[in-house]
């Protein structure tokens, strides 16, 4: 350490007299020299811990005094906490109702596909004319029955699935909620690598500055754009939903 | 009808996709931020751009300045689809010139409804 080097001219004082005192072989002088060495060292030693404890000080104030740094630990990592169950949420509903749609087309599909195999073959006895003509009046009923099936079921099977596609949305939303998350673990450990280069300066010298920098920017932003809102935590002036952004923007002659 | 589909996430490029497709417009063309729209709109052919707002390089606020502020451009119509909903910024979008709003959840309905009254509005005009 370079602060600790004026004291080495001490040490070489001492020590001098210390080996004079052995060589001339005067015990108790041997003795003096050695305790007045190991008070220089006690002192260096003390003058050393009493810096760290301002520096541990300084940086335990300056944590407290940073705005940024409370507001993450007091409302930021439990919002992050709810962002995140509400991403989970997100999740589940989304693969919910992806399987209903899913399960209820293989049901319907499954269920038209035996009733066209028995039509099928009915088609097949009536061209081989195997059919009386009452057979196939039924026939003609039941396939009647069948196209008109067909048309409902598949516009219903279409709106199943358009339903489906719609659920993959959670992949945005989602993301969008989970990149803010990230922003604020970044903005965590930024806070940490400041403190402590806080407490040991001649590690970092340059990290405190940038991370002051990120959590200005990380303000800005914030200012600017909010991604999807998240339950319990909507911004007061967010709408909630479609029908507000409408009359918001027929309000303003849209 | 040649549409472009502007999102950084392709998961909600292709659901846009799929459900134009399904509303009948099968001309469709994906960027993933307003850095790579803007050339493709600049090159021309296009009818309707539907837009995110929040995306990395540049935002669909920024795309849309631009593109009502370039001669051959200005007229184009621009739908944002968003899940930016506070008031300010749906003011200010509006105040930009954006032709319609959606925020994100949407249905297919809204979507349908928005891009309708888009044109309807168009046709009367002209």
């Amino acid at each position: 350490m370079t602060d600790a080097s004026p004291d080495l001219a001490a040490y070489e004082a001492k020590a001098r007299e210390l080996l004079s005192c052995i060589e001339a072989g005067d015990e108790e002088a041997v003795g003096k020299a050695l305790d007045e060495l190991t008070r220089l060292r006690e002192t260096e030693l003390f003058r050393e811990i009493g810096k760290l404890t301002r520096e541990l000080h300084e940086a335990l104030k300056s944590f407290r005094l940073d705005g940024r740094l409370s507001d993450i630990a007091v409302s930021e990592i439990p919002d992050a906490h709810e962002r995140l169950n509400h991403v989970i949420e997100l999740t589940e509903n989304s693969a919910h109702r992806t399987l209903t749609a899913l399960e209820e087309s293989l049901e319907t599909l499954s269920s038209i596909g035996s009733e066209g195999k028995v039509l099928a073959a009915e088609w097949k006895r009536f061209r081989s004319r195997q059919l009386s003509a009452t057979q196939f009046r039924g026939l003609g009923q039941q396939l009647d029955q069948f196209f008109e099936r067909l048309e409902s079921e598949g516009d219903a099977i279409q709106a199943k699935l358009t339903d489906a596609l719609m659920a993959q949305d959670y992949q945005d939303l989602t993301g969008q909620i989970i990149r803010r998350v990230m922003e604020l673990v970044k903005e965590v450990e930024d806070g940490l690598v400041s403190l402590i280069s806080i407490s040991a300066p001649r590690q970092a010298p340059d990290k405190a500055t940038e991370s002051a920098k990120s959590a200005d920017k990380k303000k800005d932003d914030e200012k600017k754009l909010e991604g999807p809102q998240v339950p319990g935590q909507e911004s007061e002036s967010a709408v909630s939903g479609q029908d507000e952004v409408d009359d918001l923007l027929s309000s303003l002659g849209f | 009808m040649r549409i472009l589909i502007v999102d950084d996430f392709s998961t909600m490029r292709r659901i846009i996709r799929n459900l134009l497709r399904e509303l009948g417009f099968q001309n469709t063309q994906e960027a993933e931020d307003g850095n790579t729209a803007l050339p493709l709109l600049k090159k021309g052919g296009f009818d309707f751009l539907v837009t995110d707002w929040n995306m990395p390089g540049m935002d669909g606020l920024t795309l849309l300045k631009h593109v009502r502020s370039d001669d051959d451009l200005k007229h184009l119509p621009v739908l944002m689809v968003t899940a930016e909903s506070k008031r300010e910024q749906i003011i200010e979008a509006a105040q930009a010139g954006v032709n319609g709003y959606i925020v994100k959840p949407f249905t297919a309905a809204t979507l349908e409804e928005k891009i309708n009254k888009i044109f309807d509005r168009i046709e009367s005009a002209e």
